[in-house]
């Protein structure tokens, strides 16, 4: 134990590994865009990434492009514990916005204080790029 | 129609929970997970008045770390027959029972051990597998290629996190109130107080609850189960061997397993008709192989990770009509004696233990048994379900009478 955690504890910022199923979307990203996969055959967008659309069973898509603006569905403000990565931020917000197309995204709205969130907050994408590989998909607050 | 629905009663009333086991529970035990597993089925088998080497069939829940092997030379080697694993954790807590119940019912096996064994306390420190001692999600590590990558870089890195995002969107739609949330808390916790086996016996006030530190809104550190040493394991053999051996069998009426959301993914979750999450499946199933309704229900075990979630499951597992969860449990509506739903009479994974559930279920086998240190009088008939977010399942338990 070191500093209250076990050994095991993860200590560097937990990213998304790039391969073959989510590539489009963070290369996507990179450029400042959301690309989900559309179904070919229904015509709705799916998130996270298959290779079936869940609606229709269509084993047809391309990643098309999304709308940015979404508006707030859930959230909550993480006020510890949590991963060393991610305690100098404390507390943070976590939402789950549903995007004007339709699909569930996992973000964070920067520059939000917590008691300002509120449900079908109007929200829009901004992109935070870390590292070569990965840009992180974040909101911001829209009037 | 989609899913399985109308395929006949399957295991109704054909198996039965004829021992109960379990270890004493605490913050830290000091005991391995193998250690606690085997003294928890010793117990049982005790109970049950059978020998170890009797046992011919298991059934554990996937992640549980004490495996086939691993436990069959601390027992003995037995000669095992049927081996089975549920996934997902909580989830799959009652589901143990149906797999159990099914392999007794196809004769696959005489006497089949059930169990779950568990060192998380927070100082526990045996065993380095990613769901021994300690916290899970404290080992994710940095690079995330599986389903995790969407929600852990976002900083949304742990189970109860999760599930404050999807009680926070019940309190959006119907308005659910922290005094609901305490109602659970403080009604689990009066039951808790009665059970000497239990970890949190001190009495809880609503102002206890409110002053709890805030963990990830809405949900407080008194919203969450405890974290526990301990095992509890369970003999499942035919009713008929059951009433040649030492206890009341307590016998598995009907019993349910469903797939098709997981509360992991938010995403995909949010995205589904809450109809077809599956607990809400679960429910449809279960009642239609039973020959009960929720009505007739005298004790209720909910996977009780999160206050929050048991007013979500009475609604998902039709005690409560859908939004009205929370007033069905204001004013002691889950208490003992006298709540509209006894639930949860051990204290729960609140306030007596976390096993995954499997706590909570020994407890039903107790209520129909009359053991109970909160005992629902001539209760007949107990509902358990498995944690109501995950895949999931649920069987109701009836008096042999």
């Amino acid at each position: 134990m070191k500093g209250g955690r076990a050994e095991h504890t993860t200590r560097g910022q937990p990213l998304p590994v790039p391969n073959a199923d989510n590539a489009p979307f963070y290369e996507a990203a990179r450029r400042g865009e959301l690309r989900f996969q559309r179904c070919g055959a229904c015509g709705r967008f799916r998130h996270y990434p298959r290779p079936v659309c869940p609606y229709c069973r269509s084993r047809d898509f391309s990643w098309e492009l999304c709308g940015l603006r979404g508006e707030v569905y859930t959230w909550t403000i993480v006020r510890g514990p949590t991963l060393p990565a991610f305690e100098a931020k404390l507390p943070y917000n976590v939402v789950d916005v549903l995007l004007e197309d339709g699909v569930h995204f996992v973000s964070e709205i920067l520059d939000c204080p917590p008691e300002e969130i509120e449900a079908g907050m109007a929200v829009e994408a901004v992109f935070q790029p870390v590292d070569e590989d990965v840009t992180l998909v974040k909101f911001r607050r829209i009037d | 129609m989609s899913g399985p629905s109308r395929i006949g009663p399957g295991i109704r009333d054909k198996a039965a929970v004829a021992g109960i086991g379990q270890t004493r529970f605490a913050k830290s035990l000091g005991l391995s997970e193998p250690e606690m597993a085997v003294e928890a089925i010793w117990n049982a088998c005790d109970d049950a008045g059978i020998s170890p080497g009797e046992i011919d069939g298991l059934v554990r829940y996937d992640l549980e770390e004490t495996d086939e092997e691993q436990l069959m030379a601390l027992l003995g080697n037995p000669s095992l027959g049927f081996f089975a694993g549920t996934p997902f954790g909580g989830g799959g807590s009652a589901s143990v029972l149906v797999v159990a119940a099914a392999a007794i019912t196809s004769g696959m096996a005489r006497h089949i051990v059930v169990y779950r064994s568990r060192a998380r306390g927070k100082t526990s420190s045996f065993g380095s597998g990613k769901n021994q001692g300690g916290r899970y999600w404290e080992k994710v590590g940095t690079k995330l290629s599986g389903l995790n990558q969407w929600h852990v870089p976002q900083g949304l890195v742990s189970a109860f996190q999760e599930m404050a995002m999807i009680s926070q969107r019940h309190r959006i739609e119907y308005g659910t109130t922290d005094d609901q949330y305490a109602d659970v808390a403080i009604a689990f916790r009066g039951h808790a107080i009665r059970n000497p086996n239990a970890v949190m016996r001190t009495p809880m006030t609503r102002e206890d609850h409110h002053a709890s530190r805030m963990i990830s809104d809405p949900l407080r550190l008194f919203d969450c189960n405890i974290e526990t040493d301990g095992a509890v394991a369970m003999i499942v053999t035919s009713v008929e061997r059951a009433r040649d051996l030492k206890q009341p069998p307590a016998v598995i009426h009907a019993g349910a397993m469903a797939a098709g959301s997981h509360h992991i993914r938010l995403s995909t979750l949010f995205s589904r008709d809450p109809d077809e999450e599956s607990a809400p499946r679960v429910a449809r199933q279960l009642f239609e192989r039973a020959d009960c309704r929720p009505a007739d229900i005298q004790a209720a075990f909910f996977y009780d990770f999160f206050t929050s979630l048991v007013i979500i499951a009475l609604e998902q597992y039709g005690f409560a009509p859908r939004g009205e969860g929370g007033p069905f449990v204001e004013d002691g509506g889950l208490a003992w004696p006298r709540g509209r739903l006894i639930c949860n009479t051990n204290g729960g994974q609140l306030s007596e233990a976390f096993i995954h559930g499997f706590n909570n279920t020994v407890e039903a086998v107790r209520q129909i048994r009359g053991t109970s240190t909160a005992q629902v009088e001539g209760c007949e008939l107990a509902f358990v379900a498995g944690g109501n977010t995950d895949p999931t399942g649920a069987v109701i338990l009836k008096a042999d009478r």
